[in-house]
Protein backbone atom coordinates (compact mmCIF):
# COMPACT_ATOMS: atom_id res chain seq x y z
CA UNK A 1 0.00 0.00 0.00
CA UNK A 2 1.30 3.32 -0.66
CA UNK A 3 2.59 5.21 2.22
CA UNK A 4 1.46 9.23 2.74
CA UNK A 5 4.13 11.47 1.37
CA UNK A 6 4.58 13.06 4.93
CA UNK A 7 5.81 8.85 6.16
CA UNK A 8 7.99 8.96 2.61
CA UNK A 9 9.30 12.44 3.27
CA UNK A 10 10.10 11.37 7.21
CA UNK A 11 11.80 8.17 6.10
CA UNK A 12 14.40 9.92 3.38
CA UNK A 13 14.91 12.90 6.26
CA UNK A 14 15.43 9.90 8.67
CA UNK A 15 17.61 7.98 6.24
CA UNK A 16 19.84 10.82 6.40
CA UNK A 17 19.97 11.61 10.06
CA UNK A 18 23.10 10.38 12.52
CA UNK A 19 19.76 10.22 15.49
CA UNK A 20 18.38 7.32 16.02
CA UNK A 21 15.02 7.55 14.71
CA UNK A 22 12.10 5.14 14.79
CA UNK A 23 9.08 5.58 12.47
CA UNK A 24 5.32 4.15 13.05
CA UNK A 25 2.56 4.09 10.69
CA UNK A 26 -1.04 5.26 11.90
CA UNK A 27 -1.68 1.91 12.60
CA UNK A 28 1.24 1.54 14.86
CA UNK A 29 2.97 -0.78 12.08
CA UNK A 30 6.45 -0.41 12.44
CA UNK A 31 7.54 0.78 8.82
CA UNK A 32 11.36 2.21 9.01
CA UNK A 33 14.27 2.88 11.27
CA UNK A 34 17.09 4.13 10.49
CA UNK A 35 20.93 3.10 10.27
CA UNK A 36 21.44 4.91 13.46
CA UNK A 37 19.17 3.37 15.51
CA UNK A 38 20.13 -0.01 14.29
CA UNK A 39 22.95 -0.48 17.26
CA UNK A 40 20.13 0.25 19.83
CA UNK A 41 17.73 -2.23 18.04
CA UNK A 42 19.81 -4.93 17.43
CA UNK A 43 19.46 -5.36 13.84
CA UNK A 44 19.03 -4.08 10.50
CA UNK A 45 16.10 -2.67 9.42
CA UNK A 46 16.62 -4.62 6.19
CA UNK A 47 16.63 -7.93 8.37
CA UNK A 48 13.98 -7.30 10.58
CA UNK A 49 11.54 -5.77 7.76
CA UNK A 50 7.96 -3.97 9.02
CA UNK A 51 6.71 -5.12 12.09
CA UNK A 52 2.80 -5.00 12.94
CA UNK A 53 2.11 -3.07 17.04
CA UNK A 54 2.06 -6.34 18.61
CA UNK A 55 5.24 -7.81 17.34
CA UNK A 56 7.29 -4.66 17.77
CA UNK A 57 5.82 -3.67 21.24
CA UNK A 58 6.48 -7.35 22.77
CA UNK A 59 9.74 -7.79 20.98
CA UNK A 60 11.75 -4.36 21.56
CA UNK A 61 11.22 -4.76 26.11
CA UNK A 62 10.94 -1.65 27.26
CA UNK A 63 11.59 -0.91 30.90
CA UNK A 64 11.33 2.77 32.80
CA UNK A 65 13.55 3.94 35.22
CA UNK A 66 12.59 1.78 38.14
CA UNK A 67 13.74 -1.16 35.92
CA UNK A 68 9.28 -2.18 35.88
CA UNK A 69 8.16 -3.33 32.17
CA UNK A 70 6.06 -0.26 30.35
CA UNK A 71 3.02 -1.06 29.20
CA UNK A 72 2.45 -1.32 26.03
CA UNK A 73 0.69 1.38 25.58
CA UNK A 74 3.01 3.61 27.49
CA UNK A 75 5.98 2.61 25.43
CA UNK A 76 6.94 6.55 24.14
CA UNK A 77 6.22 5.81 20.44
CA UNK A 78 2.83 3.95 21.26
CA UNK A 79 2.06 6.88 23.84
CA UNK A 80 2.56 9.46 20.95
CA UNK A 81 0.02 7.74 18.70
CA UNK A 82 -2.39 6.79 20.62
CA UNK A 83 -2.62 10.38 22.57
CA UNK A 84 -1.63 12.25 19.70
CA UNK A 85 1.15 14.11 22.28
CA UNK A 86 5.00 14.26 22.36
CA UNK A 87 6.60 12.50 25.11
CA UNK A 88 10.26 12.75 26.52
CA UNK A 89 10.95 9.94 28.52
CA UNK A 90 14.02 7.75 30.11
CA UNK A 91 13.82 4.14 29.21
CA UNK A 92 16.16 0.74 28.62
CA UNK A 93 15.30 -1.34 26.22
CA UNK A 94 16.32 -4.80 24.80
CA UNK A 95 16.70 -4.95 21.50
CA UNK A 96 16.59 -8.18 19.04
CA UNK A 97 20.36 -8.95 19.97
CA UNK A 98 19.30 -9.54 23.73
CA UNK A 99 21.37 -6.33 25.15
CA UNK A 100 19.72 -3.94 27.50
CA UNK A 101 20.63 0.09 26.43
CA UNK A 102 19.77 3.07 28.82
CA UNK A 103 18.13 5.71 26.28
CA UNK A 104 16.47 9.13 25.95
CA UNK A 105 13.56 8.76 24.05
CA UNK A 106 11.55 12.21 22.59
CA UNK A 107 8.40 10.88 20.36
CA UNK A 108 5.64 12.71 18.84
CA UNK A 109 2.53 11.89 16.41
CA UNK A 110 2.11 13.09 12.78
CA UNK A 111 -0.46 14.97 11.81
CA UNK A 112 -1.18 15.87 8.06
CA UNK A 113 -3.99 17.99 6.46
CA UNK A 114 -7.29 18.04 8.23
CA UNK A 115 -5.75 17.39 11.53
CA UNK A 116 -5.71 12.82 9.81
CA UNK A 117 -3.02 11.17 12.19
CA UNK A 118 -0.49 9.55 9.83
CA UNK A 119 2.02 8.00 12.66
CA UNK A 120 4.44 8.67 14.95
CA UNK A 121 8.13 9.52 15.45
CA UNK A 122 10.62 8.34 17.99
CA UNK A 123 13.82 9.73 18.35
CA UNK A 124 16.77 8.05 20.65
CA UNK A 125 19.93 9.40 22.87
CA UNK A 126 21.89 6.45 24.48
CA UNK A 127 22.31 7.71 28.20
CA UNK A 128 25.08 5.66 30.18
CA UNK A 129 23.33 2.68 32.37
CA UNK A 130 22.96 4.19 36.10
CA UNK A 131 23.83 2.06 38.92
CA UNK A 132 21.39 1.54 41.22
CA UNK B 1 -10.66 10.67 -23.16
CA UNK B 2 -8.91 13.08 -25.65
CA UNK B 3 -5.96 14.98 -24.02
CA UNK B 4 -4.29 18.56 -25.10
CA UNK B 5 -1.08 20.24 -23.80
CA UNK B 6 -1.25 24.28 -24.17
CA UNK B 7 1.31 25.21 -21.83
CA UNK B 8 3.67 22.65 -21.47
CA UNK B 9 7.16 24.99 -19.95
CA UNK B 10 8.24 25.22 -16.28
CA UNK B 11 8.71 28.04 -14.07
CA UNK B 12 8.16 31.02 -16.08
CA UNK B 13 6.77 31.63 -19.41
CA UNK B 14 9.69 31.15 -22.48
CA UNK B 15 8.50 32.52 -25.74
CA UNK B 16 11.25 32.65 -28.36
CA UNK B 17 12.17 31.40 -31.73
CA UNK B 18 13.95 28.37 -30.18
CA UNK B 19 10.94 27.36 -28.02
CA UNK B 20 8.40 27.51 -30.52
CA UNK B 21 8.02 23.89 -31.32
CA UNK B 22 7.97 22.94 -26.79
CA UNK B 23 6.31 26.33 -26.77
CA UNK B 24 6.75 29.07 -23.92
CA UNK B 25 3.42 29.13 -22.22
CA UNK B 26 3.03 27.65 -18.57
CA UNK B 27 1.29 24.49 -17.68
CA UNK B 28 -2.24 23.93 -18.83
CA UNK B 29 -3.98 20.50 -20.02
CA UNK B 30 -7.51 20.09 -21.52
CA UNK B 31 -8.79 16.78 -20.95
CA UNK B 32 -12.05 15.86 -22.21
CA UNK B 33 -14.00 12.68 -21.49
CA UNK B 34 -17.35 11.77 -22.76
CA UNK B 35 -19.26 14.25 -20.44
CA UNK B 36 -16.54 16.79 -18.70
CA UNK B 37 -14.03 18.92 -19.77
CA UNK B 38 -11.50 19.33 -17.19
CA UNK B 39 -8.85 22.11 -17.70
CA UNK B 40 -5.42 20.74 -15.62
CA UNK B 41 -3.77 23.96 -14.33
CA UNK B 42 -4.15 27.83 -15.08
CA UNK B 43 -0.57 28.64 -16.37
CA UNK B 44 -0.09 31.21 -19.36
CA UNK B 45 -1.45 28.27 -21.85
CA UNK B 46 -4.55 28.74 -20.19
CA UNK B 47 -5.71 31.70 -21.96
CA UNK B 48 -6.16 30.25 -25.55
CA UNK B 49 -7.85 26.88 -24.24
CA UNK B 50 -10.43 29.56 -22.32
CA UNK B 51 -10.78 31.38 -26.37
CA UNK B 52 -11.45 27.72 -27.61
CA UNK B 53 -14.33 26.88 -25.29
CA UNK B 54 -16.42 30.01 -26.10
CA UNK B 55 -18.83 27.80 -27.39
CA UNK B 56 -19.16 25.76 -24.45
CA UNK B 57 -21.69 26.13 -22.17
CA UNK B 58 -22.28 24.59 -19.01
CA UNK B 59 -19.66 22.89 -16.27
CA UNK B 60 -15.97 23.23 -16.23
CA UNK B 61 -13.64 22.03 -13.92
CA UNK B 62 -10.11 23.83 -13.42
CA UNK B 63 -8.14 21.07 -11.24
CA UNK B 64 -4.90 22.88 -9.90
CA UNK B 65 -1.73 20.92 -8.44
CA UNK B 66 -0.18 23.82 -6.31
CA UNK B 67 -0.67 27.47 -6.49
CA UNK B 68 2.79 28.53 -7.70
CA UNK B 69 2.49 31.01 -9.78
CA UNK B 70 3.30 29.14 -13.35
CA UNK B 71 0.29 27.17 -12.74
CA UNK B 72 -2.04 29.82 -11.43
CA UNK B 73 -0.77 32.97 -13.35
CA UNK B 74 -3.13 32.80 -16.68
CA UNK B 75 -6.18 32.19 -14.23
CA UNK B 76 -7.29 35.90 -14.60
CA UNK B 77 -7.14 35.33 -18.43
CA UNK B 78 -9.57 32.18 -18.57
CA UNK B 79 -12.69 33.80 -20.60
CA UNK B 80 -14.83 31.28 -18.47
CA UNK B 81 -14.04 32.45 -15.19
CA UNK B 82 -16.04 35.56 -16.23
CA UNK B 83 -18.98 33.92 -18.08
CA UNK B 84 -21.59 34.09 -16.00
CA UNK B 85 -23.26 31.01 -17.55
CA UNK B 86 -20.85 28.84 -16.89
CA UNK B 87 -20.32 26.48 -13.88
CA UNK B 88 -16.59 27.04 -13.02
CA UNK B 89 -15.59 24.40 -10.66
CA UNK B 90 -12.01 25.44 -8.93
CA UNK B 91 -10.41 22.24 -7.20
CA UNK B 92 -6.63 22.78 -5.07
CA UNK B 93 -4.96 21.38 -2.70
CA UNK B 94 -5.77 21.87 0.75
CA UNK B 95 -3.07 23.78 3.23
CA UNK B 96 -3.29 23.30 6.79
CA UNK B 97 -2.83 26.71 7.52
CA UNK B 98 -5.86 28.50 4.66
CA UNK B 99 -8.72 26.96 2.83
CA UNK B 100 -8.41 27.24 -1.34
CA UNK B 101 -10.58 30.73 -1.47
CA UNK B 102 -7.93 32.53 0.78
CA UNK B 103 -4.74 31.27 -0.65
CA UNK B 104 -5.88 31.96 -4.12
CA UNK B 105 -7.04 35.68 -3.06
CA UNK B 106 -3.72 36.53 -1.77
CA UNK B 107 -2.97 36.04 -5.96
CA UNK B 108 -5.95 37.42 -7.10
CA UNK B 109 -6.26 40.74 -5.35
CA UNK B 110 -3.79 44.03 -5.45
CA UNK B 111 -1.50 45.00 -5.86
CA UNK B 112 -0.72 41.51 -7.71
CA UNK B 113 -3.79 41.42 -9.65
CA UNK B 114 -6.29 43.98 -10.49
CA UNK B 115 -9.64 41.77 -10.00
CA UNK B 116 -10.64 40.38 -7.10
CA UNK B 117 -11.59 36.19 -6.50
CA UNK B 118 -14.63 37.59 -5.41
CA UNK B 119 -16.06 39.97 -7.96
CA UNK B 120 -15.89 36.53 -10.27
CA UNK B 121 -18.78 35.85 -9.24
CA UNK B 122 -20.76 33.48 -7.89
CA UNK B 123 -20.85 30.49 -10.88
CA UNK B 124 -17.10 30.03 -9.79
CA UNK B 125 -16.70 27.23 -6.87
CA UNK B 126 -14.12 26.19 -4.74
CA UNK B 127 -13.08 22.91 -3.52
CA UNK B 128 -10.52 21.34 -1.67
CA UNK B 129 -9.44 18.42 -3.47
CA UNK B 130 -10.76 15.22 -1.16
CA UNK B 131 -8.64 12.50 0.29
CA UNK B 132 -10.65 10.04 -1.86
CA UNK B 133 -11.16 9.69 -5.41
CA UNK B 134 -14.51 11.56 -6.87
CA UNK B 135 -16.36 11.57 -9.59
CA UNK B 136 -16.96 14.82 -12.21
CA UNK B 137 -19.42 13.76 -14.76
CA UNK B 138 -18.15 10.61 -16.04
CA UNK B 139 -14.39 11.07 -15.34
CA UNK B 140 -13.08 9.28 -12.05
CA UNK B 141 -10.27 11.61 -10.01
CA UNK B 142 -7.83 10.87 -7.85
CA UNK B 143 -5.63 13.72 -6.16
CA UNK B 144 -2.51 12.61 -3.71
CA UNK B 145 0.08 14.68 -2.20
CA UNK B 146 3.81 14.44 -4.10
CA UNK B 147 6.79 15.67 -3.55
CA UNK B 148 7.23 19.31 -4.40
CA UNK B 149 7.57 22.39 -2.17
CA UNK B 150 4.56 23.73 -0.72
CA UNK B 151 1.09 21.63 -0.92
CA UNK B 152 1.18 19.97 -4.13
CA UNK B 153 -1.00 17.02 -5.61
CA UNK B 154 -0.97 14.74 -8.67
CA UNK B 155 -4.00 13.22 -10.39
CA UNK B 156 -5.35 10.00 -11.85
CA UNK B 157 -7.86 10.12 -14.52
CA UNK B 158 -10.00 7.56 -15.61
CA UNK B 159 -12.71 6.84 -17.71
CA UNK B 160 -14.04 4.11 -19.92
CA UNK B 161 -11.41 4.37 -22.83
CA UNK B 162 -8.45 4.94 -20.63
CA UNK B 163 -6.20 6.45 -17.42
CA UNK B 164 -4.20 9.57 -17.60
CA UNK B 165 -1.51 10.47 -14.64
CA UNK B 166 -0.52 13.95 -14.46
CA UNK B 167 2.32 15.19 -12.40
CA UNK B 168 3.70 18.12 -13.50
CA UNK B 169 5.91 19.17 -11.02
CA UNK B 170 7.78 16.37 -8.62
CA UNK B 171 10.55 15.18 -7.41
CA UNK B 172 9.95 11.73 -6.33
CA UNK B 173 14.07 11.21 -6.33
CA UNK B 174 14.39 14.16 -3.39
CA UNK B 175 16.50 12.36 -0.37
CA UNK B 176 15.91 8.66 -1.74
CA UNK B 177 19.45 6.95 -1.53
CA UNK B 178 18.58 5.17 -4.51
CA UNK B 179 15.58 5.63 -6.69
CA UNK B 180 13.56 4.73 -7.12
CA UNK B 181 12.87 2.62 -3.64
CA UNK B 182 10.06 0.11 -3.35
CA UNK B 183 7.02 1.26 -5.29
CA UNK B 184 4.80 2.02 -1.98
CA UNK B 185 7.79 4.51 -1.07
CA UNK B 186 8.07 6.27 -4.29
CA UNK B 187 6.24 9.25 -4.51
CA UNK B 188 3.20 9.63 -7.20
CA UNK B 189 3.50 5.61 -8.08
CA UNK B 190 0.17 4.61 -6.95
CA UNK B 191 -1.41 7.42 -9.31
CA UNK B 192 0.57 6.58 -12.09
CA UNK B 193 0.83 2.76 -11.98
CA UNK B 194 -0.02 1.44 -15.35
CA UNK B 195 -1.68 4.05 -16.69
CA UNK B 196 -2.18 4.65 -20.38
CA UNK B 197 -0.16 7.92 -20.12
CA UNK B 198 1.63 10.19 -17.73
CA UNK B 199 2.00 13.28 -18.16
CA UNK B 200 5.44 14.36 -15.76
CA UNK B 201 8.30 16.58 -14.85
CA UNK B 202 10.86 16.18 -16.93
CA UNK B 203 12.83 19.29 -16.31
CA UNK B 204 16.64 19.01 -15.83
CA UNK B 205 19.08 16.79 -17.26
CA UNK B 206 21.07 14.24 -15.29
CA UNK B 207 23.96 16.84 -14.88
CA UNK B 208 21.90 19.80 -14.24
CA UNK B 209 20.18 18.26 -11.24
CA UNK B 210 22.57 18.07 -8.49
CA UNK B 211 23.05 21.77 -8.29
CA UNK B 212 18.82 22.01 -7.81
CA UNK B 213 17.81 19.40 -5.65
CA UNK B 214 14.72 20.57 -3.53
CA UNK B 215 13.71 22.62 -6.55
CA UNK B 216 10.97 20.00 -6.70
CA UNK B 217 11.63 18.93 -10.36
CA UNK B 218 12.92 15.70 -12.04
CA UNK B 219 15.80 14.65 -14.25
CA UNK B 220 14.94 12.92 -17.50
CA UNK B 221 16.58 10.03 -15.45
CA UNK B 222 14.60 10.14 -12.88
CA UNK B 223 11.36 11.00 -14.93
CA UNK B 224 12.39 7.80 -17.02
CA UNK B 225 12.80 5.53 -13.64
CA UNK B 226 9.75 6.87 -12.22
CA UNK B 227 8.09 6.02 -15.38
CA UNK B 228 9.32 2.47 -15.70
CA UNK B 229 9.03 1.50 -12.06
CA UNK B 230 5.01 2.32 -12.89
CA UNK B 231 4.74 0.30 -16.22
CA UNK B 232 3.12 3.85 -17.59
CA UNK B 233 2.23 2.32 -21.27
CA UNK B 234 3.05 6.50 -22.68
CA UNK B 235 5.37 9.09 -21.12
CA UNK B 236 5.22 12.63 -22.08
CA UNK B 237 8.09 14.68 -21.23
CA UNK B 238 6.62 18.53 -19.47
CA UNK B 239 7.83 21.42 -17.16
CA UNK B 240 10.31 22.29 -19.64
CA UNK B 241 13.14 23.93 -18.24
CA UNK B 242 12.92 27.61 -19.32
CA UNK B 243 16.62 27.47 -20.63
CA UNK B 244 16.39 24.47 -22.63
CA UNK B 245 15.90 24.99 -26.37
CA UNK B 246 13.94 22.79 -29.03
CA UNK B 247 16.92 21.25 -30.28
CA UNK B 248 17.80 20.58 -26.40
CA UNK B 249 14.74 19.00 -25.36
CA UNK B 250 14.96 16.57 -28.98
CA UNK B 251 18.32 15.30 -27.78
CA UNK B 252 16.49 14.66 -24.24
CA UNK B 253 13.65 13.23 -25.57
CA UNK B 254 15.63 10.94 -28.68
CA UNK B 255 17.65 10.03 -25.92
CA UNK B 256 14.87 8.27 -24.02
CA UNK B 257 13.44 6.92 -27.27
CA UNK B 258 16.30 4.75 -27.55
CA UNK B 259 15.24 3.11 -24.66
CA UNK B 260 13.04 -0.37 -23.66
CA UNK B 261 10.38 0.80 -22.16
CA UNK B 262 7.58 3.37 -21.99
CA UNK B 263 6.81 5.26 -25.71
CA UNK B 264 8.30 8.44 -24.95
CA UNK B 265 6.92 11.59 -26.81
CA UNK B 266 7.98 14.92 -26.12
CA UNK B 267 5.21 17.28 -24.76
CA UNK B 268 4.97 20.18 -27.36
CA UNK B 269 2.63 22.80 -26.97
CA UNK B 270 -0.52 21.90 -29.12
CA UNK B 271 -0.11 17.95 -28.46
CA UNK B 272 -3.46 16.20 -29.06
CA UNK B 273 -3.73 12.75 -27.87
CA UNK B 274 -6.39 9.91 -27.44
CA UNK B 275 -6.66 7.71 -25.49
Amino acid sequence: MAQPIELILVRHLAGRLALPTFLVDADGRLVFYNEAAEPILGRRFDEAGEMAFEDWTSVFAVRDERDQLVDVDQIPLARALLTRRPVHVRVAITGLDGSPRALEVSAFPLEGQGAQLLGAVALFWESAIEEG
Amino acid sequence: MQVRLWGTRGSVASPGPETVRYGGNTACVEVRTGNAVLVLDAGTGIRQLGASLRGHHGRIDLLLTHLHLDHLQGIGFFEPAFRQEIELHIWGPPSTTADLRQRLSRYLSPPLFPVRLRDLGPHVLLHDIPHEPFRIEDATVEGQAIIHPDPTVGYRISDESGTLAYLPDHEPALGAPTFPLAPEWTSGHALAEGVDLLIHDAQYTAAEYPARVGWGHSSTEHTWAFALQAGVRRLVTFHHDPGHSDAQLDALVEELQRRDGPEVVGGTEGLEIAL
